[in-house]
């Protein structure tokens, strides 16, 4: 029977783990997720939750513990948080390039110095580049969904995934949320089998040295080089979206939740203008769209990027080509140049026609109060002057909230 | 173990598990040990091996140059990537031997945060230090283990300041089930303590002088006997450590019966890396080898 609570963010994800039947669990405490991997604990030494619990004594252990695990054929999981993810960082790589399935929530916060332990993406978006499905949650109920998919998602593709929720957000408020029926998750996500899992009977050498060039194997067969095998892992990361959309339709068809697994529009059918945002300010932001819709008569809406990482290239222009503006709101940055996410829609539009004029817009960052009014300000008068403003002043980030 | 039971070159185990034309450099002490290191672990392990000449040894991408499972990890990982593999072991309800293998390097710097992790929390583990006493793979610079005025190419002209950690008493202050140190002059010495590991439960440490004569200047044929003129000196000791309890090992506990060891200019000799050494250096080594001979005839009597 699926079961529905009220419960916190973190209490939701090691929920999921717990539904997941993740067999070795890693993590080192850190703020905004301990609560996460506490209650992993708690489940597992009440005997409510058959898995090892191994208390390691950083980050970087703890992606190593799952690198190990998983290499060994065995479901891992893992958790973190801001410099946390940021220690773990040459892990995140390599379990990428061993193409080691695993799951790892990653409950953003902002990076220090200056130390904060409140939220912003930069967390994530530092690590864009190693090579994890990175996917992010907007409420409860889709940290639970989608950290179930994750497994899958992994186990399928032999890619890394990130289930990124947003840190105090979601982790550390209450809110409804039902959790899928034990039984048919177990359907859904059956047991893990890694073919190539280290084993004695069958020995494999893995990660070693790869030169340049591919080369033979004894039997005289040719084996890929270093830059063939990261070739594999780019292309199958690119082919990771259709398989979580496959998921995703299996999800919805067994608990009656899904069909936005790469992108979630609110109002962006007619509309003239449409907000780009990851994580909870994507909710935030319906608010902001009915206001302006109901007491200024803009058409605007708002998309949900579900998968920041495969970029949804097609999706996103697809859905955006025909506005005449978009307002990306991003919680981090590329520090230089603009926001990361902007830049990454960007270069999606740039090969079609129809490009609508864009706007950069930065947030939150740290944690800074994020006034729906602010955001209400800024869009409509985005939106009002979209057809005035030169290039070069919407390609330019614009920082909200601001105090000095 | 009664020295019955000890092996020797006739009853040691014929299998081999390293293919011949590996990569390793010719007169590699760590060679020596892998061969019969693997002998006397068997089949049922797995290996984890973070970069070192290990890595290098154990073949390119598609070739292998042993019969093992191995994983390869990052520099900063190997006892929590050992870990790992462990709990997956115990998960799958195997009683598979994890095997961590890694260099001075990825021991006793870079490495040591997550070994000693893996120390506290006791973990079911061989790990296997291989000291070279530098960074060999990368070219003979300095590690935390290098002899005070070695020459390295980090410590060029007049060699490193400052005294080598000791690894086995930092390894000793977590009070692991089991501690042993080998060399590879005495491989079968190294191979009967591995048994012994095998058996015990809980981090069992060893840890192996590995003579290597492009880091150390020596010719290649000398590997074997540099080793031993470390331990007939009395400069590096083999002995095991179980249950706290502190014991040498023959060719060492031989040594308590000389009235005196071997001067220690002799070994510094045969290896170019110590050219460097002031009369006044050699004469504190020699005080500190003298210093610590004296404590262990106290402890251990004539052996």
């Amino acid at each position: 029977m699926s079961e529905k609570l009220i419960d916190s963010g973190n209490n939701a994800a090691a929920m999921a783990v717990q539904l997941a039947a993740a067999e070795v669990i890693a993590a080192y405490p850190i703020t905004p997720q301990t609560p996460l991997t506490e209650k992993l604990s708690e489940l597992i030494a009440a005997g409510e939750m058959d898995a090892e619990y191994v208390a390691v004594e950083s980050e970087h252990s703890a992606l190593g513990v799952c690198i190990g695990a998983a290499s060994a054929g065995v479901r891992a999981f893992t958790a973190t948080s801001s410099n946390g993810l940021l220690y773990m960082s040459e892990q995140l790589h390599w379990a990428a390039g061993a193409r080691l399935p695993m799951v790892m929530c990653v409950v953003n916060r902002g990076i220090g110095a200056p130390w904060s332990v409140w939220n912003d993406h930069q967390d994530a978006m530092s690590q864009r580049d190693a090579g994890w499905i990175q996917l992010f949650a907007k409420d409860h109920q889709e940290i639970v969904d989608i950290t179930l998919k994750a497994f899958r998602l992994a186990e399928l593709v032999h890619i890394p995934v990130m289930v990124n929720y947003d840190g105090y957000y979601l982790s550390h408020t209450y809110m409804p949320f039902e959790l899928p029926d034990a039984a048919v998750v177990k359907e859904f996500l059956p047991a893990y089998e890694y073919a190539h899992a280290l084993d004695p009977q069958k020995p494999e050498s893995l990660n070693t040295v790869t030169l340049p060039d591919s080369r033979n194997d004894i039997n005289g067969v040719k084996q890929p080089g270093y830059m063939d095998i990261r070739h594999n892992l780019h292309q199958e990361m690119r082919l990771a979206m259709d398989v979580l959309e496959e998921i995703d339709a299996d999800y919805q068809q067994r608990f009656g939740r899904g069909g936005t697994p790469i992108i979630d529009p609110y109002c962006c059918e007619d509309a003239d203008y449409i907000v780009v945002a990851m994580g909870t300010l994507a909710n935030q932001f319906r608010d902001v769209v009915d206001r302006l819709r109901q007491e200024d008569g803009l058409k605007v809406g708002v998309l949900a990027l579900q998968i920041y990482r495969p970029f949804p290239t097609a999706k996103i222009a697809e859905a955006l080509q025909s506005a005449k503006g978009v307002m990306v709101y991003e919680k981090g940055l590329s520090y230089g140049n603009q926001g990361a996410l902007y830049a990454d829609l960007k270069s999606a539009l740039y090969p079609y026609p129809a490009r609508p004029q864009l706007h950069n817009f930065i947030v939150g960052l740290g944690g800074r109060d994020i006034r729906t009014e602010d955001l209400c300000q800024t869009l409509k008068s985005a939106c009002l002057q979209d057809d005035l403003s030169s290039p070069e002043q919407t390609d330019t980030p614009q920082w909200i909230g601001l105090q000095l | 173990m009664n020295i019955a039971a000890k092996t020797n070159v006739l009853n040691l185990s014929e299998e081999e598990f390293v293919y011949p034309g590996n990569r390793a450099c010719s007169g590699c002490g760590l060679s020596i040990l892998y061969r019969i290191g693997l002998k006397a672990l068997g089949r049922d392990c797995i290996f984890v091996v973070p970069p070192s000449c290990l890595t290098v040894m154990q073949g390119l991408y598609p070739i292998a140059a042993s019969q093992m499972p191995i994983l390869n990890g990052t520099f900063a990982s190997t006892a929590a990537i050992a870990t790992g593999v462990r709990a997956a072991m115990k998960r799958l309800g195997k009683k598979t031997q994890v095997v961590a293998w890694a260099g001075d390097g990825g021991t006793a710097d870079i490495g040591i945060q997550a070994l000693s992790g893996a120390l506290e929390r006791n973990e079911d583990i061989i790990y296997i230090c291989y000291d070279n006493e530098a960074y060999m793979n990368t070219g003979v610079q300095r590690s935390g283990t290098t002899p005070q005025g070695s020459l390295t190419t980090t410590t060029p002209y007049s060699g490193k300041k400052e005294q080598g950690k000791n690894l086995p008493d930092i390894v000793a202050a977590h009070n692991p089930a089991y501690i042993a140190t080998c060399s590879a002059s005495y491989p079968l010495d190294f191979h009967d303590k591995l048994i012994k590991a095998k058996e015990i439960s809980g981090l069992k440490y060893i840890h192996i002088q590995t003579p290597c004569p492009p880091g150390w200047g020596c010719e290649e044929q000398m590997t074997v006997k540099i080793g031993k003129a470390a331990i007939d000196c009395g400069l590096f000791d083999l002995f095991e450590i179980e249950n706290g309890k502190k014991q040498l090992s023959e060719p060492s506990k031989k040594l308590l019966k000389k009235e005196k060891l071997d001067s220690v200019r002799h070994y510094l000799s045969m290896q170019t890396r110590f050219k460097a050494l002031s009369e006044e250096q050699i004469v504190v080594m020699q005080e500190r080898i003298d210093k610590k001979w004296d404590g262990y005839r106290q402890e251990f009597g004539a052996g």
